[in-house]
């Protein structure tokens, strides 16, 4: 059991130490900005613009349910536009930011460590080297830069479409007005409230991509192998989220 | 004899992974201008012998040489500057399916700094040479088996390289096309007179297009010859070999297990 223990301990500090290495050999490849700043563009799109219908989708039924929530909480106990304040500062700090990434770990992550597994299992990553090209300025920098960028401005139009299915459900389904909506919105707000989770979401895009890319450029096998990266890619990367979620949480709240 | 010069060493080069020991002693010299088929046994190591030339892996232990720098002592740089010389032609290809093939061929014209005026008299040329001209704005999902090899093909000479490795060439091929894509590899080397190696167990391919031919068995080389020379073999495993005598498939297939 002990010995059990100690190689999981073993293993997770290796790959502690493998993540450190991928993120050292990413670092040197900025210098080589000819070759990534091109395809950082074309991984914005595919990265941020389609990836808004899910993060839009998400955030809106978020928004419904917690103006719902609210009510069912507050009946009766607290004044009604206090649900303007609880869906302000759920969806903008933590179920925006959180539950629009653990979605996109899906939708991004997985995509990018299947591209790139297939890439490897191929030999399409060995051809790119031996067209001199260094595959982290060419798949890894892109798509991480690219992730880094565009999380913050997904969650910011995802945390909008969550406020407005609010403010809609509290005026159509629970008879709040709209100044009582904005108002309880109004309270407690600080311009954290939206940094804060901009931060995050920041983060978060940095470690998605991150760890798409190692999990799919370390594929082998065949099909098989890119299967076994992608769900990999997904499950660390929702793990890492909801550790850095509480890591943020610890160090700035 | 007549003076070579040698400028592809593989000297006592041993590569494993995890318990299969794949290499184990590899020694070969490449003269310059020559082409030399490295055949045996499929899962022997001569792909794995290949990717060393171009760094793609390391030696666990020994060294491999190219124009009498050590592959695994270069620097991003080096290496780069390295690869810049060496075609690669991969055994499935390795085009970039989400790229045309004017773009498969451009890429590595881009890393070497090229105009796009050149890029696209180089695609042109290259593309003609291998027999596909017009065929730029095709996706790889679009070509058979043979066109995408012969695409690999153009992909490597576009970058006028000094050397051209060809990692099994003719597998998976029809007879037919198997003859084209040995009169095509002829063909470049007397057009560009670049230095080749094929990988290969195809033996009818070997002796088209090979001016010398070694025998990897065991992770080394069991004999190393000209064509004539290997044909007249009086080695048991060469010859059983290059006979495709059964039995030897079978011993070998036993050792493989056994690594």
């Amino acid at each position: 059991m002990q010995k059990v223990i100690t190689d999981q301990v073993a293993e997770l500090l290796a790959g502690f130490g493998r993540l450190g290495n991928f993120v050292g050999d990413m670092a040197r490849s900025l210098r080589d900005f000819k070759v990534w700043l091109g395809l950082t563009a074309v991984q914005m799109r595919r990265i941020g613009v389609d990836s808004l219908p899910i993060s839009l989708l998400v955030a809106a039924f978020t928004g419904v349910v917690l103006a719902l929530l609210s009510r069912y909480i507050f009946t009766g106990a607290v004044p009604m536009y206090f649900v303007g304040t609880l869906v302000g500062k759920a969806i903008m700090m933590e179920l925006g930011p959180v539950l629009v990434c653990l979605a996109l770990a899906g939708r991004v992550g997985a995509s990018i460590a299947a591209e790139l597994g297939t890439m490897r299992v191929t030999e399409q990553v060995d051809a790119l080297e031996t067209l001199a090209y260094d595959i982290q300025s060419f798949l890894v920098v892109p798509r991480v830069i690219a992730a880094t960028l565009m999380f913050p401005v997904i969650v910011a139009f995802a945390v909008t479409a969550g406020l407005l299915t609010g403010w809609l459900t509290s005026v159509t389904l629970i008879d709040l007005s709209t100044v009582d909506f904005l108002k309880g919105l109004r309270l407690f707000y600080q311009f954290k409230d939206i940094w804060f989770g901009l931060l995050k979401s920041m983060s978060f895009g940095f470690t998605i991509a991150l760890i798409g890319c190692m999990k799919g450029l370390n594929t082998r096998g065949g099909a098989e192998g890119v299967g076994r990266a992608t769900t990999q890619a997904v499950v660390v990367s929702a793990g890492m989220i909801l550790v850095l979620d509480a890591l943020w949480a610890v160090l700035l709240l | 004899m007549g003076c070579f010069v040698v400028v592809i060493v593989f000297r006592e080069v041993h590569k494993a992974f995890g318990e299969n020991k794949v290499l184990q002693g590899f020694s070969l010299d490449v003269n310059d201008g020559e082409t030399i088929a490295i055949i045996g046994y499929s899962g022997s190591g001569k792909s794995v012998a290949l990717k060393h030339i171009v760094g793609l892996l390391e030696p666990d232990s020994g060294e491999v040489e190219v124009d009498g720098e050590l592959v695994h002592a270069l620097d991003a740089a080096g290496l780069r500057a390295l690869r810049s010389k060496i075609g690669y032609v991969f055994q499935f290809a390795a085009l970039f399916d989400s790229m045309s093939v004017a773009d498969n061929i451009a890429l590595g014209l881009r890393r070497q700094g090229l105009s796009e005026r050149e890029i696209g008299h180089r695609i042109e040329e290259s593309l003609a040479l291998v027999d596909l001209a017009g065929s730029e704005e095709k996706f790889p999902i679009e070509l058979s088996g043979g066109m995408r090899k012969r695409v690999g093909i153009a992909r490597a000479i576009a970058l006028r390289p000094q050397y051209i490795l060809y990692d099994e060439p003719t597998t998976g091929l029809d007879p037919v096309t198997r003859a084209m894509m040995d009169e095509l590899m002829i063909r470049v080397r007397e057009k560009l007179g670049v230095t080749g190696i094929a990988v290969t167990h195809d033996m009818k391919s070997a002796y088209a297009i090979a001016d010398r031919i070694a025998m990897l068995y065991h992770g080394r080389v069991r004999q190393v010859g000209t064509v004539d020379e290997i044909q007249r073999s009086h080695d048991s495993v060469v010859r059983q070999f290059i006979e495709g005598r059964p039995e030897a498939a079978a011993d070998a297939g036993a050792t493989q297990a056994s690594l």
